[in-house]
């Protein structure tokens, strides 16, 4: 099997704000949340009340179809607010945090030497299970199944995100530590995606015990999703579960030291972020907090993750479980004069020749997000097949999603996508069609429908 | 609560509301809509739609000036009037406004009535639509009928299916079809391509014949053909005509910006053609016909269809490999019509028409079958 992927259809946005590789900030937030809303398909259940005391480590809620998936805390502190939302919705639990920072003791163990259920247990007991996303459907991953194969990729394509060979250069150790115990999970063993223009310089491509993959190519080559569809599509009825690099090396550091410590390096970036670098930060730090180090105010959005498939954290909100990544950029409410009139429109950027993007291929944008136009029919559609580097026709499978047809979702190759794989059709489409949307409603559709 | 907003006169809420879909119209073509993303990605390309249309649009203004000044001088020659350069322009500039001006109220009023309707915003097709209907009809069409064409089209071809995006059928097209069947005696035949209707010094004058090079050919042959018009006439198009049709090299320059700008599909261009050719070949060699098949692409309407109406992207194939077919087909088609239709010599419209109807057939055999292919590889791997 060849164990390189060329691809060449997709498209690296070029916005700008890239972090510089220094960490300026360390937050220490007073307050910490976990939130059920990272996790797909979680129903969550309180392990807590408002004053106990709580260890990075110890449980806060739990799933109540399996009550063994745990969510924990990340900080060690009392527990000071249940945040609820409409219908009493659990949004966040809030934890103080004390400063001391201790940690629940889950044991120094070698990934190596542990059995798949000793590996399954710590992972579920610590919380880290919620690393896992299984696919199809991008849900948590079921314990109680064996999947396929466990991907990881090695690097990102997204929009200005992270540069793991930066946020993890200090870590390669423990990333083999959590490759090798992700190995226990599976027969069909860890993939490990890397990048072809950075394989050399790389630390990962030392890892043992994985089957490695070369790949090239634009956005979405990075995207594990992209990645699976060209080594082992899914097929109906098959699982495989994925794990982002940054998890796996929690997950190494947590057999290592025996500690849940989430701590990471989250690249603050986008174009209305002031000199964008890494901070070290927990999940649950408030978003405001990481906007207002960086320049933001009232007219920015706050996005968890890159500005093709993050969530709007806003600023009463908290960064998720697993974004490493948090894009500052302006709200487009400007009203620009005859703008697609225009002949020339500098500031704009189009992968479309009827602008003159073309001419400056190198030019970085400071994007909003103004939508350009208003929401219409499908008419062109050949730009979806032009971002979408897999084997399926994604006009096809979006009407399929936008029709509720199961059996024609089933044959477009639903089971091999998630919304990110295809947020580059977002950004393309002339008709304004929000197509993660469409396909996220047809995953949600299958789950049901399926169950 | 006196702090309250009170909703604007054509916001939700307010008197005009119901009015919406106009005013949206009007006020978004002057200004970027100020719309925010919500879901999905959060920033998104600078294309839209009013942009797509409108390099359509300037893509078919070399074919319509040309056309224009067309109008005038095959009058002047028909008739012998003697005109210089901008007098046959200006004659074809006022002769076409009215049916620019018929064609867009017409089309855009009943447009911006189903948008309302429908609660949606308007959609910028008919820029396009309207644009063409004028350049596909012989230049004296009675306006009125004119008109009634537009209605029916946009009434029948596009609405009802849910608007620009939703339609089958080239609404252009069946604006074209429905004046040839319901009018053939203005829309076909040897004396209504050119335009006398407003020469002052042409009242009474008996309408002088003119046949197009198609016409002529399917009578006489390709020594007929070459005694009233040579290649380059027709490449350049000093021929009648309808308006758009007539000169190849205007039409090649608005394909060169339709494919410069990935607005239309050059498979479906080039294919359309080779069809076109192959099947003028085989004509020739068969001994059904003595015209050179070349000959084919640049009389009449296959290159304006191939380029502007075969391509558009609502109506034809979908899928890349579906395209080639698609635009083989309509190409192959046109000149079979041509060939052995002796009722009719213009095969284009109905080749197009036709094929529109195919095209979802084709894209689902391409789907299908690339679709079994990837389970067997699946299957074996």
């Amino acid at each position: 099997m060849s164990n390189n992927i060329h691809l060449k259809r997709g498209l690296d946005i070029p916005i700008k704000g890239a972090a510089a590789r220094i960490v300026s900030k360390r937050i220490v937030p007073d307050l910490v949340a976990v939130k059920p809303g990272d996790f797909k398909g979680l129903v969550p259940r309180l392990l807590v009340r408002e004053g106990d005391r709580v260890l990075a480590g110890s449980p806060v809620m739990a799933d109540k179809q399996n009550p063994d998936f745990l969510l924990t805390s990340p900080v060690s502190g009392t527990v000071s607010q249940v945040v609820r939302g409409d219908k009493r919705k659990l949004l966040a639990v809030l934890v103080k945090a004390d400063g001391i920072q201790e940690y629940v003791d889950f044991g120094i163990r070698s990934a190596a030497t542990c059995t798949r259920d000793e590996v399954k247990d710590i992972l579920l007991r610590s919380g880290l299970w919620g690393a896992i996303v299984q696919r199809p459907y991008g849900v948590m991953a079921d314990p109680g199944i064996m999947p396929k194969a466990v991907f990881v990729s090695a690097f990102s394509t997204a929009p200005l995100s992270p540069d793991y060979e930066f946020t993890l250069s200090d870590q390669a150790a423990y990333v083999q530590e959590g490759l090798t115990a992700l190995s226990r999970l599976t027969e069909g063993g860890v993939h490990l995606a890397l990048s072809e223009s950075n394989y050399s310089r790389t630390p990962f491509h030392k890892m043992e015990g994985v089957i490695q993959h070369v790949v090239s190519g634009p956005h979405p080559a990075g995207n594990v999703g992209v990645q699976i569809s060209h080594v082992s599509p899914i097929r109906k009825g098959e699982t495989v579960w994925t794990v982002s690099l940054m998890m796996a090396a929690a997950i190494g550091k947590l057999f290592s030291t025996g500690k849940l410590d989430l701590r990471r390096k989250i690249a603050v970036t986008g174009p209305a972020a002031v000199d964008p670098a890494y901070i070290e930060a927990l999940p649950g730090t408030p978003a405001s907090e990481v906007a207002a180090a960086f320049g933001g105010d009232d007219t920015t959005r706050i996005i968890g993750g890159d500005v093709l498939t993050g969530k709007i954290l806003g600023s009463d909100g908290w960064t998720g479980f697993f974004d490493d990544q948090v894009t500052l950029i302006k709200e487009g409410t400007h009203r620009e004069v005859l703008g697609w009139a225009k002949p020339f429109r500098p500031k704009v950027h189009s992968t479309s020749w009827c602008y003159f993007s073309w001419l400056t291929p190198s030019k970085k944008y400071d994007m909003d997000t103004n939508l350009h136009g208003g929401p219409r029919a499908f008419v062109e559609t050949k730009c979806f097949e032009d971002v979408t580097p897999m084997d399926i026709f994604p006009i096809y499978l979006i009407k399929a999603c936008l029709a509720g047809d199961i059996e024609k979702m089933e044959k477009f190759g639903i089971y091999e996508v998630l919304p990110e794989d295809l947020a580059l059709c977002d950004y393309v489409d002339p008709s304004k069609n929000d197509i993660q949307d469409i396909i996220g409603k047809g995953i949600d559709l299958m789950i049901k429908e399926m169950a | 609560m006196a702090d309250e907003k009170k909703p604007g006169l054509f916001e939700k809420g307010g008197k005009l509301y119901w009015l919406h879909s106009s005013i949206d119209a009007f006020d978004t073509f002057l200004r970027v809509p100020g719309t925010v993303t919500t879901k999905g990605a959060h920033v998104r390309d600078g294309i839209d739609l009013k942009r797509v249309m409108i390099m359509v649009v300037i893509a078919l203004v070399p074919a319509a000036l040309f056309g224009m000044w067309n109008v005038g001088y095959q009058t002047s020659v028909t008739y012998g009037l003697g005109w210089g350069f901008w007098q046959m322009f200006w004659y074809g500039l006022l002769r076409m406004l009215p049916l620019f001006v018929v064609s867009y109220v017409i089309g855009l009023a009943i447009e911006f009535g189903s948008s309302q309707i429908r609660g949606e915003e308007v959609n910028e097709g008919y820029l396009v639509t309207g644009f063409l209907i004028p350049l596909i009809v012989p230049v004296d069409v009675p306006l009125w009928m004119l008109a009634l064409a537009v209605a029916f089209s946009v009434i029948f071809v596009k609405e009802v299916f849910g608007g620009t995006g939703m339609n089958i059928w080239n609404p252009a097209l069946v604006a074209r079809a429905f004046l040839f069947f319901s009018y053939p005696s203005s829309m076909s035949g040897s004396s209504v391509w050119v335009s006398k209707t407003w020469v002052p010094a042409l009242k009474g004058v008996d309408a002088v014949s003119a046949a197009t090079p198609l016409a002529i050919a399917q009578e006489g042959g390709v020594s007929a053909l070459n005694s009233q018009y040579s290649f380059m006439d027709m490449f350049w198009g000093f021929i009648p005509g309808s308006t758009g049709e007539t000169s190849v090299i205007a039409i090649l320059i608005g394909a060169l910006i339709l494919v410069w700008t990935g607005v239309a599909s050059w498979k479906i261009m080039v294919s359309s053609i080779a069809g076109g050719l192959l099947v003028g070949w085989l004509g020739q060699i068969g001994g059904a016909t003595d015209i050179p098949c070349y000959y084919q692409i640049v009389m009449g309407g296959f290159l304006f269809g191939t380029v502007f109406m075969a391509t558009d992207p609502v109506t034809s194939a979908q899928t890349e490999t579906g395209k080639w077919i698609y635009g083989l087909l309509v190409g192959a088609l046109a000149v079979t019509v041509r060939l052995f239709n002796p009722g009719y010599a213009e095969g284009m419209m109905l080749s197009i028409l036709l094929m529109n109807t195919f095209a979802p057939l084709i894209d689902h055999c391409v789907v299908s079958r690339a679709i079994s292919r990837r389970d067997k590889k699946l299957k074996t791997a």
